[in-house]
Formats: structure tokens, C-alpha cells, sequence
């Protein structure tokens, strides 16, 4: 059961002990693949996917963390998921993020994998990424050459499993704006089983409610399109009024799914109708829903 | 390169090459064999081990990120002055079978032993959903894991 020597031993690795030090070896060697916690990394190599080099960069204690800064909350790209549950910071600020942490994977899989490595895997159907999108998340990428940058969650996906981010950048963490007392926000993920599965459809959703009005919608989702999508037109449908859960009806407008090996198109097109529908439903005055 | 660690207690030092399998090393080099590779995906909880006290898969950790750190594989649960509080619970449940899966059973329940978070009984079941057995039928296993984990802890 031992793998081939060959192929595991003679990746190149470049290891990274502090910010400045994994800057300079990304623009020297942009092609190699940047390791965090490694649980993407070894399942791809597992399946047979050997990079020539990888950047590690797990030893960097700067990109750890979870701190209150003036302009939001601060999660360092390599806290992992399990720490994100564990902290109550995070908790108080973010629950549907940590939820979404909660369903990655197992606690062996929690312990290791990263909050960065998850938005830098791409996957359409990462299990923090509607959140992310939802609660508005910037991500913070460094060079060498340029410092630091924030691209808002919206915008760094540019297409299947590409980001824009340049190949001299790493990401370094997440901000998330505070969270404004009127909000609400929800995850979902609906997979063959609760722990280790692949979503079928996930979603992130967050409301404000002023005054029995939308004031603000934020719906996302992943698995249903090539990237993590937000829902436009359901987002527009819910503004300016009291909330109507017929608006789910419309999210057949807004999203993609295909058929591949977890579900079926038709499927999730159902399913993201349903979690939305029951999400919105939940979110109405409790003498309507008596009625 | 060579890296510098804690393996049960002892201090050891190995030449690694590339990324080598965390699994790999200590099962051909280190020869704790006690770590089993059952998916080689993380998916099975077979090679479960713990760093630093935290439950992983041995087959997703790159050998290298163990540089400087604390491991743990079911040959250091026991002491000079018995079993691990888990290991007598599993003979007391009845809560092994074949056996594959056991090592990292008792890791993943050992490390909710050395976790400072408070466990309760409905936890136990989504803490272990990470390890398989296809023998017991979990009963047993969680029964075991509960004594130690829920009653004893509080």
C-alpha cells in the first residue's frame, strides 16, 4: 500500500518560515503549488496529480489567527477550520461561518485544513464560500512586489477553479465586515451525509430586515454553478419589501448545476429552491406563519 | 530533509524526502505500524494520529510540516503504569473487532481526552464520523468513547 517512492519523494519543496520569506519564493517559483494544510493537496497527489515543486508555507505563525481589527474581524489564511469552531470570537461574529467549518469534512480533516486553502482550492463547491459570500468577505492577497491587496469575495472568481489573483500573490487572510444587528444569516448543505461528503448544493444566505422591509440580500450558492455564485435576481426580488418566499422560484434564473458524479442538475435546481424557500419561510413574522 | 520531531515521547530525527506521506514515514522509517492506511484520502479515519494533540489522517500530512512538532500513534497511548483510559474502555465495551480501524479510533478518542472543549454524549458520534468500521456497528464504539470521554471528563 506504500505510495511509489518516485513520485512523492521527488517533489520539490520549498519551505517558508515567515510572511516575507513565502513572497520572495512565490515570485521565484510562481508555478509551484502552495501547501497549506494539505488536505486538496495529498488527495490530488493521491489520485495520481504530482506537482514538480510546492511552496509550504504551514510554519507561518503571522498568517494564524483570529482578530478584531478596526476595519472588521481578521481571520489569518491559515487558521483552520477547527480552530474557526473552537473560537468564540468567531462565533459571536460570523455563526453561519462557523457552521459551514463545521461540515468540512471530518474533525481529522477541521484539524489541518485551512480557511485560505478552502477559497484557494476553488472549488465551485467549498463548504465556506457561499458564506464568505454572503457576509460580503474580502480576501486579502500579498507580493512581493506589490504588498498587499483586498479583493471582495465576489470578485475573485473568475471561472472554474480560477481565480484572479496573480501567480506572484498568496492570500494572507479574510476580513469580514461587522455584522450589522438587523442581519440575519443562514448555512445550508445538503450532501449524501452529514460528515465528509462533497456538497451536492450549499448555500450561504443573509438578510437585513428593517422595520419589516429588506433592506439588504445576500444569497449564495456553490455546487450549482461553475464557481460560487451569488443570486442576483433573487438578491433584487427580496429588496424593498417584507419577505416573500415565493422570490425562491427565481433562483432557477440565477444559477447553473450540471450533472457530474454527486447529483443531477435537475436535482439541485430543486434542492437550492427548497433550502432558499425554507430559509426565507423561517425568516417570517410568527403570527403569518400561523395563519 | 531532515526533520526533527517528538514521537511518542522520544525526541527522533529523520531524512525526508519531498512530500513523503506523514504515513508512510512512520509506518516504513519510525515502524509504528499501529497507523493503518485504509482510503489514503483522509476519508476512513484509519491512519488517524495526533499532532500536537490534535486529531489527523496521516496520509494527508506532508511528513515535513511535523518538523518540530508532537506525535502521537497508538505504541504511546499506554504508559509504564497501564492502558489509556480509551484502550481499557474499548476491552471493557467489546468495542473492537478486526481491528483495522481501532488505532485510530482510540487517537481520535484520545484526542478529545487531551481537548480542553467540553464533550457531551450527542458530540461523540459526530467527533467520530470521520472513522469507519465495517465490523461493529458503532454501538460499542461510541458506548466506550462516552464512559471515557462524557463521564469520566466531568
Amino acid at each position: 500500500m506504500t505510495k511509489p517512492e518516485g513520485s512523492y519523494a521527488s517533489v520539490g519543496v520549498h519551505t517558508a518560515y515567515d510572511l516575507e520569506q513565502a513572497l520572495d519564493f512565490r515570485a521565484q517559483y510562481p508555478e509551484a503549488r502552495v501547501l497549506a494544510g494539505g488536505t486538496d493537496l495529498m488527495v490530488e497527489m493521491d489520485l495520481g496529480h504530482i506537482p514538480q515543486s510546492v511552496l509550504n508555507i504551514w510554519p507561518i505563525g503571522e498568517l494564524r489567527g483570529i482578530r478584531e481589527r478596526p476595519d472588521g474581524l481578521w481571520i489569518g489564511a491559515l487558521t483552520t477550520h477547527r480552530e474557526l469552531v473552537e473560537s468564540l470570537l468567531a462565533e459571536a461574529w460570523a455563526p453561519a461561518l462557523i457552521e459551514s467549518c463545521r461540515t468540512v469534512g471530518a474533525v481529522q480533516i477541521q484539524n489541518r485544513g485551512t480557511l485560505g486553502g478552502n477559497i484557494a482550492n476553488a472549488s465551485p463547491a467549498g463548504d465556506t464560500l457561499p458564506v464568505l459570500l454572503a457576509l460580503d468577505a474580502d480576501v486579502e492577497v500579498a507580493s512581493a512586489a506589490r504588498g498587499v491587496r483586498s479583493v471582495p469575495m465576489e470578485y475573485l472568481y473568475r471561472g472554474y477553479r480560477a481565480m484572479n489573483i496573480e501567480p506572484d500573490e498568496l492570500i494572507i487572510g479574510v476580513r469580514l465586515p461587522e455584522p450589522h444587528s438587523a442581519d440575519q444569516t443562514h448555512y445550508r448543505k445538503v450532501g449524501t451525509r452529514l460528515a465528509q461528503a462533497i456538497s451536492k448544493v450549499v448555500f450561504g444566505g443573509r438578510v437585513r430586515i428593517v422595520d419589516g422591509v429588506v433592506v439588504e440580500s445576500r444569497v449564495a450558492f456553490g455546487s450549482v454553478a461553475a464557481t460560487p455564485i451569488r443570486c442576483r435576481g433573487v438578491e433584487e426580488a427580496l429588496l424593498g419589501r417584507a419577505v416573500d418566499p415565493q422570490v425562491a422560484r427565481l433562483v432557477a434564473d440565477d444559477i447553473a448545476p450540471i450533472d457530474d458524479i454527486r447529483s443531477t442538475s435537475g436535482y439541485r435546481g430543486r434542492v437550492a429552491e427548497n433550502i432558499l424557500r425554507s430559509w426565507l419561510t423561517s425568516l417570517l413574522p410568527a403570527q403569518e406563519e400561523d395563519v | 530533509m531532515k526533520i526533527a520531531f517528538q514521537l511518542n515521547g522520544q525526541a527522533c530525527e529523520h531524512e525526508v524526502s519531498g512530500m513523503t506521506r506523514l504515513l508512510d514515514l512512520l509506518r516504513e522509517e519510525c515502524l509504528a505500524t499501529g497507523a493503518k492506511e485504509g482510503c489514503g484520502e483522509g476519508e476512513c479515519g484509519a491512519c488517524t494520529v495526533m499532532i500536537d494533540d490534535r486529531a489527523v489522517c496521516a496520509c494527508l500530512v506532508p511528513a515535513i510540516q511535523v518538523a518540530g512538532a508532537e506525535v502521537t500513534t497508538v505504541e504511546g497511548l499506554a504508559s509504564t503504569e497501564g492502558l489509556h483510559a480509551i484502550q481499557q474502555a474499548f476491552i471493557d465495551h467489546g468495542a473492537a473487532q478486526c481491528g483495522i480501524c481501532t488505532p485510530g479510533f482510540l487517537l481520535m478518542a484520545a484526542s478529545m481526552c487531551a481537548s480542553s472543549e467540553p464533550v457531551e454524549a450527542g458530540d461523540v458520534r459526530e467527533a467520530l464520523a470521520g472513522n469507519l468500521c465495517r465490523c461493529t456497528g458503532y454501538q460499542k464504539i461510541v458506548e466506550a468513547v462516552v464512559e471515557v470521554v462524557v463521564n469520566d471528563k466531568a
